[in-house]
């Protein structure tokens, strides 16, 4: 491949954009980061590059450093290439009690990866992370923004023939047509 | 049956839209404050109320709304803090993902007393479907004239937007989530100044708990005293109260506070008990950064007295024998629980969490991660519990923001009430292989075996 891919928004995600600077004040539209950089990994392949990182800084005015650092600060920026989908495990305490381990250890088996690891053939990446806010349901993954919950081996197996079978790229942003404002 | 203030109406089909909640007698609380109250009457009732920060320090709320700076020429905000992350924390998620109203409604009221005309509500990007439900109720509510400019026909108009966060636990700290909001590094401020005088934007600001913006609706429906009859001395109202860990049956609950702790494991209308009918050996009552305790002194106070779910009775006997309320995470583990194990996950916590701004917290999580990690798998040396509570000494109270001190409380805990089974570890290398070790075998004091 010679030919670098341009990197520009759609035309729905540019609007999505230009509507979220507008819920800052003038001149702190670097309020609208966060949100643009999930908005860039989920139009970029579920990651973000440096030139896509450059491109969030050309909209919004600031330097890049300012979004690489920004991007490198919180756990839910990819810095490198991730599988169709991401399968984040919590493993924090009350997961751990209710049988995360288990689960990990199960998963692990089943996509034939080590945490961290993305499957050869790119379908899946498995990470595990802290806590998710569903101690109660525990255990529990998130896969894009979607939590499954009460997670058995059964469960485990039927969603990942299911998220396989699909095809589809996982991806935090859930719509881009939900707000208007 | 206890009094409910915020999920009276949590299982009515459909509560999560505008029409259905608005049927329930939702929004009374704007039409009452704008209509028939000014700001600082609003104020007053949420100061008679005693109602304190529901997201884990108690900071009465009205008094910190007190100190907003109102002199300032500068727009004024308020920030919703819903970057639920405190490990055994997930009642904010269930209010809002259950009744979002409830939320933007007190976001109404309370930005109306505080005379902000932009809000904002922090949510952790994790929760990004429950940003959807969010924006969705915003939108109903803009459509039905409470947001949006001269709300009810009054001259009072207010934007209000949710923001998702990128995944930083620190973020729940208020400076640091003010950082985060205006595009950085979830780094916290050195205070003073506070927010309520240079906070977003340097502009005066109030950050609040998500159920704290939620219990100003009851509070301004019923009035303050109506709302401080309910609880005990200091911890008035309800309190949202997520449950985990080895019971059976987990999730969120509302309790009225002063409600026995026992009540709260072993009643049916609540935790319904330990799971497998087995024995409880601890619990971490609000939320992984407070103190750990055993069973004895999770149900009674060091002097005997029954424990109560109030800020006052579970700080009773400061951390020497008590714990805190804090976030309201209540995790319970049963007699098959390593310590040690699930200590160590909370150490990785707060190393992976640490901002890294401070030395004494950022080299001293990664030392107390690393440290337990070998003890728990049976590579401890003689002198690593008191290396650990050496670490943990020097972490607390000597960093800017209460990471640190969340960081170095549950392993000084866990060493001052489970010592024996840290030692255990260490004497035993072969025993505690196999990451099950006390599933296997519960663990069994020596001391115990001696005497009997
Ligand atoms: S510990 Fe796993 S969701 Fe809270």
């Amino acid at each position: 491949m010679n030919e670098v891919e341009k990197i520009e928004f759609s035309k729905e995600a540019k609007a999505l954009s230009e509507r979220i600077i507008k819920r800052y004040p003038e001149g702190r539209q670097k309020s609208a980061l966060l949100p643009l950089l999930h908005l860039a990994q989920a139009e970029f392949g579920g990651w973000l590059s440096v030139p896509t990182m450059d491109y969030v800084a050309s909209i919004l005015n600031i330097k890049p450093i300012e979004v690489y650092e920004v991007a490198s600060f919180y756990s839910m920026f990819n810095l490198n290439p991730v599988g169709n989908c991401l399968i984040e495990v919590c493993r924090t305490g009350p997961c751990m009690l209710r049988g995360a381990n288990d689960i990990i250890e199960h998963i692990e088996n089943k996509l034939g990866i080590k945490e961290g690891e993305t499957t050869p053939d790119g379908k899946f990446t498995l990470k595990t992370v802290e806590c998710l806010g569903s101690c109660g349901t525990a255990p529990m993954l998130q896969c894009g923004a979607d939590y499954h919950e009460n997670l058995t081996n059964e469960k485990v197996d039927e969603l990942l023939d299911k998220l396989g079978a699909s095809g589809k790229r996982s991806s935090y942003m859930w719509s881009l047509k939900e707000n208007n404002r | 049956m206890a009094r409910k203030l915020l999920l009276q109406h949590e299982n009515v089909p459909g509560i999560n839209t505008f029409d259905v909640y608005r049927k329930n007698g939702g929004y009374a609380s704007v039409e009452k404050a704008l209509k028939s109250m000014t700001p600082d009457e609003v104020m007053e009732e949420v100061k008679k109320s005693g109602l304190r920060g529901r997201g884990g320090a108690g900071f009465p709320a009205g008094m910190k709304w007190s100190f907003l700076d109102r002199k300032s020429e500068k727009p004024r905000y308020l920030v919703c803090n819903a970057d639920e992350s405190e490990p055994g924390t997930f009642k904010d998620r269930y209010l809002m993902e259950k009744i979002p109203h409830l939320l933007i409604e007190g976001m109404i009221t309370s930005s109306y007393s505080l005379g902000a005309n932009t809000s904002y509500i922090y949510v952790r990007g994790e929760y990004m479907y429950v940003i959807r439900i969010l924006e969705k109720a915003i939108e109903e509510a803009y459509a039905a004239g409470f947001l949006g400019k001269n709300i009810l026909g009054t001259n009072y108009s207010l934007d209000l937007f949710v923001q998702p966060g990128g995944g930083a636990y620190i973020c729940g700290e208020e400076t640091a989530l003010l950082e985060s909001l205006e595009g950085k590094r979830g780094n916290p401020r050195l205070k003073p100044p506070f927010p309520a005088i240079a906070g977003l934007y340097a502009s005066p600001t109030v950050v609040n708990n998500v159920e704290t913006i939620a219990a100003v609706v009851p509070i301004v429906n019923q009035g303050g005293d109506e709302y401080a009859k309910i609880g005990i001395g200091k911890s008035t109202g309800t309190k949202l109260i997520s449950a985990s860990g080895h019971i059976n049956k987990p999730g969120v609950y509302e309790i009225e506070l002063g409600l026995p702790v026992e009540e709260f494991i072993y009643s049916e209308e609540y935790c319904g008990g330990i799971w497998k009918g087995r024995k409880m050996k601890a619990v971490v009552a609000g939320g992984s950064s407070v103190p750990i305790l055993p069973t004895d002194l999770i149900l009674k106070t060091a002097k005997g007295e029954q424990r109560l779910m109030t800020y006052e009775s579970l700080s009773d006997g400061g951390f020497v024998s008590g714990t805190m309320l804090g976030s309201g995470g209540f995790i319970v583990l049963d007699e098959t629980a390593c310590i040690v194990q699930h200590l160590h996950t909370f150490a990785r916590f707060y190393h992976h969490e640490s901002c890294g701004q401070c030395s004494p917290c950022r080299e001293g999580t990664g030392w107390m991660e690393k440290v337990i990690h070998r003890i728990e798998h049976g590579h401890g040396h003689q002198g690593d519990i008191d290396l650990l509570v050496d670490v943990a000494k020097k972490i607390e109270g000597n960093t800017i923001c209460p990471l640190g001190d969340a960081a170095a409380w549950p392993v000084a805990s866990a060493i001052r009430h489970f010592r024996e089974e840290f030692e255990y570890h260490i004497k035993y290398p072969e025993k505690v292989k196999n990451p099950k070790h006390f599933e296997l075998e519960p663990f069994v004091s020596e001391k115990s075996l001696v005497t009997a």
